[in-house]
């Protein structure tokens, strides 16, 4: 069984007890090393990364400035191509569209391309109520689907397993499998496997990472051709995606598609990348003959909202916060209980779930700046995990949009202490009868402060205040 | 009263919500990005095939005239037994019009000692022997992008885009003249924006996934050989 996850609600237990997991811990450690040191030598000309970086973030700035204009120009453009364009407002209608194609078609299997929107809509589970099985393909979330487990990367999603564990999976769930830990006979099991189902399936199902209002083209970025397979072999092919995902003009994919891959995996490019701007057109021999997409919000406009949050909507999904995060690295992708783990999940979640259930999570952070460091379109999210700490402790100021779950995290007796401490330190008599009084009774202090002391020495106070020292060193100054 | 789907109203509700940020639009800004290129045909041409070569790919140079006996010699250290190949002329499917790709003679020479199926029929027609029994597809490229070692192929009616795709070995032909330095170079230059077909694929190596444990595996789930036969064209006079 693998290692399911909760919810964001466990964030504390759930990362303890990845803590206590030796194994888990090597996976990931190996796993980040490895990453971090690909992204570090596709970015050898520190100018050129600064370069592509504020050229990314541009376009991802200017696209989400017109976002309602360009998703207006892509449903038009894509209608205009053949494609049927359809819009959700949160799970349930994302997956009553899908649902309705499918039912259209009496389809009774679907073969999916990697698509975090997928999980996000929790797909599978609902398509299975309606008898419609849902097979992953990307050979990392087909290892996690066979385990009942969930991804743990984006990226990679079964980046948790090292090979044995791998191989454990598919003895477990395949027949007439041969335990070995030979990563190509590993593999070409799960090509074998799913080759097949790829031939049978009634539908396939992909992500989208770029959708271009200019042309209305889906574009979707892969290594191992089961992206290519969902999109041509099936005769109807479904894409979904956030809304957020929308392009101006064909010429922003190019920088966009060379950040994307060199910040997720280190490569220059991927094995595959598809353009796909229409059904088969008349007299064309295969494809499929019908192409939907779904346009998803599910909590994005939340974000969209206010100037500071929409940052949040540039992302590209390369996962490379999460490989350059110290807390994703040693607790791993399950322990956040969310779809998307890591840095940018921890500012996406609360928008798509609320803060109330998510503000553990904006807390998980040592605030090093990593994230910010690497994000190729410069997204600043620590200093948007300061303003979503702020926003669960305190109500809506009146001016602005409440969140969803906004002060959840408030706590009376902690406002109460600040409140009392504001009044202190504003009241000179009182600030410094409270300091003398401090230095006296510093031996009260107890050596033990709970979390605080479990990887630190309890703070003594000094023995004499900050204006006492400096009051007798200019006296000292004085007398001289 | 308008009946509205339940599409539409989700539509109106989000353009609402987003319209209601009030966003300060932003315009294009001009921004210089340094991308790899070259004006030297040999520089291209020699990026281009460190470039596939590090991706795992076979690239076999040859002029035009050795066309026939390079896909031959291909198709022989493959072991292939049977072949798919564009350029169909089936007049039932009513596709008697389309004409293959440039080199298609070439490449019917070179395959005539294999069983050779022509992709004249409709995808569902040959799925089932594309899945289980082709062993190579052959394919024309539209260009090649130096920078990355990246094929251009814009599968049309006649080179449909499961030729590249499904069979477990991919032979493409593409000639040195239409290698440019970088994608979106390629994009400017051809006006893609004007005139986007049904379906593009960028091909930059077999197909392969580090899904496990980060070690490289090749064949995933496309073709696990990739063999670029790039024709040198450039400096050739022509007849």
């Amino acid at each position: 069984m693998g290692h399911v996850p909760a919810g964001p609600e466990l964030f504390h237990a759930q990362a303890n007890a990845a803590l206590k997991d030796p194994q888990l811990r090597q996976n990931f450690r190996g796993a980040m090393d490895y990453l971090q040191d690909k992204r570090k030598n596709a970015f050898v000309d520190p100018v050129e990364e600064d370069k592509i970086r504020t050229l990314c973030e541009s376009i991802r700035k200017r696209c989400l400035s017109k976002l309602p204009e360009l998703l207006e120009q892509l449903d038009a453009n894509c209608t205009r191509n053949g494609i049927q364009v359809h819009w959700a407002q949160n799970d349930k209608e994302a997956n009553n569209i899908i649902a309705n194609i499918a039912q259209s078609h009496k389809a009774r299997t679907m073969i999916k391309g990697k698509s975090m929107v997928s999980e996000e809509i929790e797909l599978n589970h609902e398509m299975a109520k309606l008898g419609i099985e849902c097979l992953e393909s990307d050979m990392g979330e087909y290892i996690v689907q066979l385990d009942g487990d969930k991804p743990s990367h984006i990226i990679m999603p079964a980046i948790h397993k090292n090979k044995q564990e791998v191989s454990d999976t598919f003895e477990k769930h395949l027949d007439d499998f041969t335990p070995t830990v030979d990563v190509d006979e590993l593999i070409q099991t799960g090509r074998t496997r799913l080759r097949q189902k790829f031939h049978d399936a009634d539908i396939g199902l992909s992500g989208v990472n770029f959708a271009v209002a200019e042309t209305g083209t889906l574009c979707l970025v892969e290594n191992e051709g089961n992206g290519r397979m969902c999109t041509t072999v099936p005769k109807v092919h479904i894409a979904i995606t956030g809304i957020e995902k929308v392009v101006e003009f064909l010429s922003d994919v190019p920088p966009l598609y060379s950040a994307l891959t060199r910040s997720a995996t280190g490569q220059a490019i991927t094995t595959y990348f598809n353009m796909i701007s229409s059904p088969r057109k008349r007299g064309e021999l295969d494809g499929p003959v019908e192409v939907h997409l779904v346009l998803l919000d599910n909590g994005r406009t939340q974000a969209y909202q206010d100037e500071e949050m929409r940052k949040t909507l540039q992302c590209i999904r390369c996962g490379a916060c999460m490989n350059h995060c110290p807390v994703y690295t040693r607790i791993g992708g399950h322990a956040y209980g969310t779809v998307y783990p890591g840095p940018i999940g921890k500012i996406i979640s609360p928008h798509l779930m609320g803060l109330d259930n998510t503000k553990e999570l904006v807390t998980a952070s040592s605030l090093c700046g990593a994230c910010g460091e690497v994000c190729p379109v410069r997204i600043p999210i620590p200093e948007m995990l300061q303003r979503l700490r702020t926003e669960a402790k305190n109500p809506p100021k009146p001016d602005a949009m409440p969140m969803k779950g906004q002060a959840s995290a408030a706590s009376t007796l902690e406002s109460l202490a600040m409140k009392g401490f504001a009044f202190a330190a504003t009241n000179p008599n009182l600030y410094h009868r409270g300091a003398w009084s401090a230095t006296k009774l510093r031996g009260l202090v107890p050596n033990n402060m709970g979390p605080w002391t479990q990887c630190r020495t309890s703070p003594k106070l000094a023995n004499k205040t900050l204006h006492q020292l400096i009051k007798a060193r200019n006296k000292q100054a004085g007398d001289k | 009263m308008k009946l509205t789907s339940p599409s539409q109203s989700a539509k109106s509700a989000i353009l609402s919500k987003l319209r209601g940020a009030k966003a300060t639009v932003i315009e294009k800004e001009i921004l210089d990005y340094p991308v790899w290129q070259s004006h030297d045909s040999e520089l291209l041409k020699q990026r281009f095939i460190a470039g596939l070569s590090a991706s795992h790919a076979e690239v076999i140079c040859v002029r035009s005239s050795q066309i026939a006996n390079a896909v031959e010699q291909v198709l022989t250290s493959k072991a292939c037994k049977s072949v798919i190949v564009g350029g169909a002329c089936d007049e039932t499917a009513g596709v008697s019009e389309y004409e293959g790709g440039e080199f298609l003679t070439e490449i019917l020479k070179g395959a005539s000692h294999l069983d050779i199926v022509q992709f004249g029929r409709e995808f569902e027609v040959l799925k089932s022997s594309l899945f289980n029994e082709i062993d190579a597809g052959i394919t024309h490229c539209l260009g090649g992008i130096a920078d990355t070692g990246t094929l251009v192929l814009w599968p049309d009616k006649a080179e449909p885009r499961s030729l590249s795709l499904i069979p477990p070995c991919h032979i493409a032909l593409i000639k040195r003249s239409t290698i440019v330095s970088n994608f979106a170079g390629m994009m400017i230059e051809q006006s893609w924006q004007e005139k986007m077909p049904t379906h593009i694929v960028l091909i930059s190596g077999p197909s392969k996934t580090a899904d496990i444990q980060q070690t490289l595996a090749y064949g995933a789930h496309g073709p696990s050989q990739l063999v670029v036969i790039l024709i040198d064209d450039v400096g050739v006079a022509q007849p």
